[in-house]
């Protein structure tokens, strides 16, 4: 029996993290405007029109995809800034845009037939009902799965659709349906769906306190790690609580998904594509983590065994976990 | 003065026992100045089995007190069981029902109302909305005040009734995750359904010691109290039409009469405040989502 | 793969003599180096937005003193501070000389290195995450920046300062050029 050759989606936060991502061997490549528009809108992070456009113009010179993520929910008021985006990404010839939000997904469909939409991780579609509606009223043609399935369900989705999934194999892990997590603005005023930044650096203050790393994020103690632990990310979700008799994470620990060793398992469960998280990390970070992926999902494609667990030395915490996709998780 | 606002009462988000549940709806149902109540799961579809054949009982009684009553959908639906679950909303009763979770648009039947737990976060998607059926939202509670002033302005142009989140404890996040399990080292699948335990949520303190968010099941929810009491007038000038009072324990009749006493202007917003603070003496309010600098924000005076 | 427990630290022998070391002639190179800069990677300036206003000490833990970085749009500057007279600072980025300019260089994952310990952050978060991401941008190459201070004579400038830095590099298992980024 043949295997599928799974296509390979991977992060850019900056135009020379997007040539490495090609370089390493990625089928193709997501990023932002560097704006309010995208769900990573960082300090120093994302595309200007023009670095886009020769982005854009590289990956198709290498034979791979460019996507852009405009995937954060539009202000209301504030639309038009979102439509453009939308309006440069088709002038940039992307070969789709990556949209959450209905409105906007709307726009999209009407102004831009040609124009391929991905849905977001943000529109949260956990079922093949909620996928339906959103392939029929707009025409989506490929759906991010949110983290919260395991690899059965992801199964049974894709018997019931017609159109694309993609799934997320490595990086950062959200504890929450994504686009439906309002944490960080609870501590800071600024959300994922708003301002496209959870737990903005904005609000974070690191301070050493009698040896121990002690983070907090909007004045709120989120961890204290002790010097030699490791240390994660300040995303409350991932933080060090009480509740009850109970002290520690609450939510999650602070490790990130890898879900290499379950690649097979995904592509027999019908995925077509799958995502590297990680626009906000480095050049470094894309080119070891996309080099690894890229031989592991042709190692799978070839008949060859997959080997896993190569990049835990990038994870937040040290650790890595299958997330959801296995059902002890929950 | 009179701010013309319509009151409803939300859909209960705790794990109340069946005799808890009846008692509570017959109350509401007998004696809150309330004009709609949306009933139903909103959280975990594991819960349902306690207290749905309560149910019909307490529609009944609260359509014979004079409410409209609106099904409540499931915040996250997944499972095949759920996703019938919610279909059977529209087709097998007459009822009105709430969108918490856009599976539901598959059968939606107009009129419709869109929970707060949907993304309108600007008047493009609320007008998609309103224009496949929708004629009541209530807002997401983590958007700033000028949002919903547009908001607002929008629903009013198309003959919807824009709807906040005036009092309790509000919904952050949802996850595949049950945290209630989790903190009691149990697995979400023989969770022994311990959100029962706590029916206003569990909170959540930093390791300072300082309170910090409530867990609901796989719910996560804001450790301090929602209250916009003080700031009806305000939401009365911005076109906002209806208020949202979700349950808590204690009096909640209590609380359905100061806002319907507030909003009739029998009462002033800062005598409200003061009755609502006698009502639930443990609660911190806050109005910090619309008014402050963030969701876990003190009380600003309005 | 790298480990970042790996990271060599700068030779402490190296580190006593440079204690004693004055700092003038070092505070000269960099104030030039990051003129050159300004001008070899101009995008480094508007990636870095408002917060080309901070102040930033880049405070290698291994060697005797730290780096004043004001990367201010129109006069930027570097100069090499004593730790006890650093003055005012918005963020302070720590770690071992080896794992700075390996964040530099594209090497290091600055977020695996703040996992691993190996890099602190104090102060302005923000501004450091932003100061982060526009140098991963640049794919600076300290050594041919250095050559780059020669001008016009840059061409023969370049050649030894590779051999010295590949050398140097070699000996503190420091990635001075990227060249070196292959051997870390």
């Amino acid at each position: 029996m043949s295997r599928p050759q799974l296509e390979l989606v991977c992060p850019a936060g900056t135009p020379a993290a997007f040539r490495a991502a090609i370089d390493a061997g990625a089928h193709t490549v997501y990023c932002g405007f560097n704006d309010e528009t995208n769900a990573r809108n960082f300090p120093g992070l994302n595309f200007s029109a023009d670095e886009l456009a020769t982005s854009i113009a590289y990956a198709h010179k290498k034979g791979a995809h460019a996507l852009v993520a405009i995937n954060t929910f539009p202000r209301a008021g504030a639309v038009e800034l979102w439509h453009r985006r939308v309006d440069d990404a088709a002038r940039l010839r992307a070969d789709a845009v990556i949209l959450a939000d209905i409105g906007l997904l709307d726009y999209a469909s009407k102004k831009h037939p040609d124009l391929r939409l991905h849905l977001s991780v943000q529109a949260a579609a956990a079922n093949a009902d909620a996928i339906r509606f959103y392939a029929k009223a707009f025409g989506v043609k490929r759906v991010v799965l949110p983290r919260v399935l395991t690899v059965q369900e992801i199964a049974a989705v894709n018997r019931d659709i017609e159109i694309e999934t993609e799934v997320f194999i490595f990086g950062g892990l959200c504890v929450m349906a994504e686009g439906r997590c309002s944490l960080s603005s609870y501590a800071t005023g600024k959300s994922p769906n708003m301002n496209g930044a959870c737990s903005p650096a904005s609000h974070v203050e690191y301070r050493e306190e009698d040896g121990d790393l002690v983070s907090r994020l909007g004045g709120f103690a989120i961890h204290r790690v002790h010097a030699g632990e490791a240390a994660p990310y300040p995303t409350l979700c991932k933080g060090c609580f009480e509740a009850g008799d109970y002290k520690g994470h609450v939510f999650e620990d602070p490790s990130s998904l890898d879900a290499a060793e379950l690649i097979p398992q995904l592509a027999e469960a019908g995925v077509t594509a799958l995502k590297i998280e990680g626009r906000q990390r480095s050049r470094s970070y894309t080119e070891s983590v996309v080099r690894n992926f890229r031989k592991a999902v042709d190692d799978y494609a070839a008949g060859r065994p997959v080997v896993a667990g190569a990049l835990r030395g990038l994870t937040e915490g040290q650790t890595t976990t299958a997330g959801s996709y296995r059902k002890t998780w929950r | 003065m009179t701010k013309n606002f319509s009151l409803t009462v939300g859909p209960l988000q705790f794990n109340w026992s069946a005799d808890a549940f009846s008692d509570f709806y017959a109350r509401i149902a007998d004696e809150a100045p309330v004009d709609r109540v949306v009933i139903g799961e909103t959280v975990c579809s594991k819960r349902t089995p306690f207290y749905e054949d309560r149910i019909p009982a307490a529609i009944e009684r609260l359509q014979a007190g004079g409410k409209t009553v609106v099904l409540g959908s499931l915040g996250m639906v997944t499972l095949e069981r759920e996703k019938r679950a919610a279909r059977e909303l529209f087709e097998q009763t007459a009822l009105e029902v709430e969108i918490n979770d856009l599976t539901l648009m598959n059968w939606a039947r107009p009129p419709f109302s869109i929970g707060p737990l949907i993304n309108v976060y600007n008047e493009a998607t609320l007008a998609y909305l309103a224009g496949q059926g929708a004629k009541l939202f209530c807002l997401p509670p983590e958007i700033p005040f000028a949002s919903v002033e547009k908001l607002a302005h929008a629903a009013n142009q198309c003959d919807a009734v824009a709807e906040i989140w005036a009092y309790g404890r509000i919904p952050l996040a949802i996850s595949a995750r049950c945290y209630h399990a989790r903190v009691h080292g149990l697995s979400k699948d023989s969770c022994q359904f311990v959100c029962d335990k706590d029916p206003d949520g569990l909170t959540v303190n930093t390791l300072e010691g300082q309170q910090f968010l409530a867990v609901n099941g796989v719910q996560t929810m804001s450790q301090n109290f929602c209250n916009l009491i003080a700031d009806l007038d305000k939401l009365a000038s911005a076109g906002v039409k209806s208020l949202r009072l979700s349950p808590h324990t204690g009096d909640f009749v209590a609380v359905c009469k100061t806002f319907a006493d507030v909003a009739s202007g029998v009462m002033s917003g800062a005598d409200g405040l003061a009755r609502l603070k006698a009502a639930a003496p443990d609660a911190t309010f806050s109005n910090g989502f619309l008014f402050g600098s963030c969701g876990a924000a003190e009380l600003t005076p309005a | 793969m790298w480990n970042a427990k790996d990271i060599p630290l700068f030779p402490a022998a190296g580190a006593a003599v440079l204690r004693f070391a004055p700092l003038t002639p070092l505070s000269m190179a960099g104030a030039h180096l990051v003129k050159t800069l300004v001008q070899r990677h101009p995008s480094l300036f508007s990636r870095l937005g408002e917060q080309a206003e901070k102040t930033f000490l880049i405070d290698p833990t291994d060697l005797p003193f730290a780096f004043r970085l004001q990367p201010h749009g129109e006069a930027p500057s570097l100069e090499a501070v004593r730790r006890e007279d650093a003055g005012f600072w918005d963020a302070r980025i720590g770690g071992p000389l080896a794992a700075l300019l390996g964040l530099v260089h594209g090497v290091y994952d600055g977020d695996a290195l703040f996992f691993s310990r190996d890099l602190v952050i104090e102060g302005d978060t923000e501004a450091v995450l932003a100061l982060r991401n526009a140098i991963d941008n640049e794919e600076i190459d300290l050594a041919s920046e250095v050559a780059a201070l020669f001008g016009p004579l840059e061409h023969v400038a370049s050649a030894p300062a590779r051999r010295v830095s590949s050398l140097v590099g070699a000996w503190f298992g420091v990635a001075l050029t990227r060249e070196d980024e292959s051997h870390a």
